[in-house]
């Protein structure tokens, strides 16, 4: 186990196809929602205390073992929206991919078969963390930090929101997604006794909702 | 890499020149350029002569509308399950160059569903003259620009003029009405390349895009050799 593999898992540049999707931020700078630094942060916030962290626990109940099948099975009844459970599962695909080159692995290489078309990227995700001999708590970080720095990073495209201010957007939330990863690593631990239905089920409606309009509009710059 | 290449193995994982099942892939040809070059008349055209003899796909990398796969599938130069559009979020290089997860996937896709496949063919969005595809996506890469952007962009350089496998200077037509000069052009190219070659072309002329088909069918004679 090295620390240093969580700095490559977490790394924005990680090749996993991120880098097209917004995290919602494209809709919800569409509808007005975010205008600048302070609406983004508050667009983070409530992505990481709901989509977040509900991405984390999944992510930090796959690392620790848990049976892929079953997780995914509960992020799709976690997940509403049926725009942003193919976007997840998209992106589980495009993970599964850079985490096998990177970090080979016959247990990846299962879920792989299983799942042709993909699994939910946050089960891929805590799959890839127990790849790289990290643990539940690496991947519940790489998860909450994820659900914070795309919508950050694609605001900064969509706004040309000066990056500084952006990047202190998240730096300002550091110490909530200490806490968010704290309660989704606590939850993942329960998996084991209690059965996934003991993984939080946080929802952003206005995400959701925000997910099918933007999927729905003929001319955008993000996948999602 | 190759990890896994049993009948029920996972996918692929980049550049295998072998399918899961063992059989060898489609080659990959990549097309790059300035915004307007002709990349997409350069697929069109390309679809055009190769589709009779060839199992054909292409893959469009629009930059914020799905124009230039509609473009393909209105000319109607192959059916529309043939093409497919990816989405890049505000930065086509990267979905080439830096992080090619969703080419991939479109390629891999397009040789499952629609496969077995000859020839994929990968446009990017227009971009700037850094531009150039990742080894891991393409096995081979044309980069197009044209006479009307300026003259002297071969002289400019830059990794797409300098390294591409095929560089294309189109739209001499034009050359007369934009006070392009062509010797100029191709000696400054020449100079940049390296003996790697260029082609000029106008697809508004007779001979269109037949030089680059001709250059294609070889990359594809040496691929299956
Ligand atoms: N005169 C002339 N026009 C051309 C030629 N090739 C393409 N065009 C025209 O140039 C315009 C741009 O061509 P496209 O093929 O759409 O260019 P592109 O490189 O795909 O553009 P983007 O995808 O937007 O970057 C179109 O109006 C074409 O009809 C040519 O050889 N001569
Ligand atoms: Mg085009």
């Amino acid at each position: 186990m090295t620390r240093a593999a969580l700095l490559v898992l977490a790394d924005g540049r990680f090749p996993a196809g991120g880098h097209a999707h917004s995290g919602g931020a494209e809709a919800a700078v569409k509808a007005g929602r975010i205008t600048g630094a302070a609406d983004l942060e508050a667009f983070c916030r409530g992505r990481l205390h709901t989509a977040g962290l509900v991405a984390a626990a999944l992510a930090a109940a796959a690392a620790a073992g848990a049976d892929p099948a079953g997780l995914d099975v509960a992020a799709d009844a976690r997940t509403p929206s049926p725009a942003l459970r193919t976007t997840s599962r998209r992106l589980g695909r495009q993970l599964m991919r850079a985490a096998r080159a990177t970090w080979p692995d016959g247990e990846l290489d299962a879920v792989a078969r299983r799942f042709p078309k993909g699994a939910h990227q946050p089960v891929v995700l805590g799959l890839a963390a127990r790849a790289a001999g990290l643990g539940p708590t690496d991947a519940a970080y790489c998860a909450v930090y994820e659900s914070v720095g795309g919508p950050a990073t694609a605001v900064v495209r969509l706004l040309s929101l000066d990056p500084f201010e952006a990047t202190a957007v998240l730096a300002r939330l550091a110490p909530e997604l200490d806490r968010v990863a704290d309660r989704a690593v606590t939850s993942a631990t329960a998996v084991r006794t209690e059965g996934v239905d003991v993984l939080p089920a946080a929802s952003a409606p206005l995400l959701e909702i925000g997910a099918e309009v933007h999927a729905a509009w003929p001319v955008r710059l993000f996948a999602s | 890499m190759h990890l896994d290449h049993s009948p029920h193995g996972p996918a692929a994982l980049s550049a295998d020149a072998r399918r899961p099942d063992g059989s060898r892939r489609a080659l990959r040809v990549g097309l790059g350029g300035p915004v307007g070059s002709g990349k997409t008349a350069t697929v069109a055209a390309l679809c055009r002569a190769l589709r009779d003899r060839l199992s054909l796909a292409v893959v469009t990398n629009d930059i914020y509308t799905r124009e230039d796969a509609e473009f393909l599938l209105r000319e109607a130069v192959l059916p529309p399950e043939r093409i497919t559009a990816v989405e890049t979020g505000a930065c086509p290089h990267t979905a080439i160059r830096d992080d090619i997860s969703a080419n991939l996937e479109a390629v891999e896709d397009l040789e499952d569903e629609v496969g077995p496949l000859d020839l994929i063919l990968v446009e990017s969005g227009g971009d700037n003259l850094t531009a150039t595809f990742s080894k891991g996506l393409v096995d081979a890469q044309i980069f197009v620009i044209d006479v009307a952007g300026g003259d002297d962009i071969p002289r400019k350089g830059g990794p797409g003029v300098t390294t591409a496998d095929l560089l294309v200077v189109n739209k001499t037509d034009l050359a007369p009405y934009v006070g392009s000069d062509l010797a100029r052009m191709a000696a400054d190219a020449k100079a940049q390349r390296a003996g790697l070659p260029v082609v000029f072309q106008s697809l508004r002329s007779e001979s269109g895009v037949a030089d680059v088909a001709g250059w294609v069918r070889a990359r594809l004679a040496a691929w299956t050799a």
